[in-house]
């Protein structure tokens, strides 16, 4: 098998599916060849993979005060039953 | 609300059991634990209101759809038997409320768009225009490499202005995509969860997900470059 097997447009493709781990095994054997190969590619999956963290460091939208009270309100009601 | 017609029991079924937490919960709001509501609002509230404006029109007649949901929830608490997850089931009750606000809306349902997304027209996830061109022999190769994040201080990923930029592209995506990163990203929510949530098959979630973080990472790329 040689890095000729996939192209970097085709690799930046299936990224998501080998950090979803859901590529199959000969697939991913192929993706790994060519990152192994690329510094281009290895460049793409690192700003990938960081992509991914800042989102998951992104605060997370807060309740609006109204719509709290709103729900307490509700809460209540339904305690009174 | 007219929520009281619906028997929402019968949502309380298969996928994962309710965790030993979430018992605790149930069991604290059936006492009437105020604290324990809010908790499970504040856990929730973001992500019911991302999903109902999948299917309904404004801002505000999702946060209507939400509020529908967790009125909802409480009349059915008794009912509930932790056969399904707590989480599941809550947001099995808001899409049964946002389906039928949404047909009373006349709208048609966000979801045939969910259901078609592999059918859609290819999005490239890169430009072809960073590639040599088919009639080049290096045809399908980096014209130039992506730059290098190595040397880029965490602190810069994660300043106030990057966190900005982020959050404008992910506002610019197509509603599905914008649904699927924001439970999977940036809620942490598993792919089994937003799948049986969205109820849209693996394949489907993947290439919605793969569309958005493609386009996140372009806007990011794009804003580090112009620095």
């Amino acid at each position: 098998m040689t890095i000729q097997d996939l192209t970097c447009q085709e690799l930046v493709e299936l990224i998501t599916d080998y950090i979803e781990e859901m590529l199959p095994a000969v697939e991913r054997a192929r993706f790994e060849e060519h990152l192994a190969q690329c510094t281009g590619c290895r460049n793409y999956l690192d700003q990938t993979q960081r992509t991914i963290r800042v989102l998951g460091a992104l605060p997370e939208d807060s309740i609006a005060p109204v719509v709290r009270d709103e729900l307490l309100d509700i809460f209540r009601n339904w305690k009174r039953g | 609300m007219g929520t009281a017609d619906v028997d929402y029991s019968e949502f309380d079924a298969a996928g994962a059991r309710a965790s030993t937490d979430e018992l605790k919960l149930i069991a604290a709001l059936r006492q009437g634990d105020e604290a324990a509501f809010m908790a499970l609002v504040e856990l929730y509230q973001t992500a019911l209101v991302r999903v109902a404006l999948m299917y309904v029109s404004s801002r505000a007649a999702a946060e209507d759809v939400v509020q529908e949901t967790w009125l909802g929830v409480l009349q059915g608490l008794s009912r509930f038997e932790g056969r399904s997850s707590l989480k599941t089931w809550i947001f099995r009750i808001l899409s049964n409320r946002a389906k039928t606000r949404a047909v009373r809306e006349g709208r048609a349902i966000a979801f045939s768009a969910l259901a078609s997304a592999t059918d859609d027209p290819a999005e490239p996830a890169v430009d072809p225009s960073h590639f040599y061109p088919p009639e080049h022999e290096d045809h399908g190769w980096w014209l130039s490499y992506p730059r290098s994040w190595e040397d880029l201080p965490e602190s810069r990923l994660l300043a106030r202005e990057t966190r900005a930029q982020i959050m404008a592209a992910i506002e610019a995506l197509p509603e599905n995509q914008r649904t699927v990163i924001s439970l999977r990203d940036v809620e942490g929510w598993t792919s089994e969860e937003v799948c049986s949530v969205l109820t849209i098959s693996e394949t489907n979630q993947r290439v919605l997900l793969h569309r958005a973080r493609s386009k996140v990472r372009r806007a990011l790329e794009q804003y580090l470059t112009e620095m």
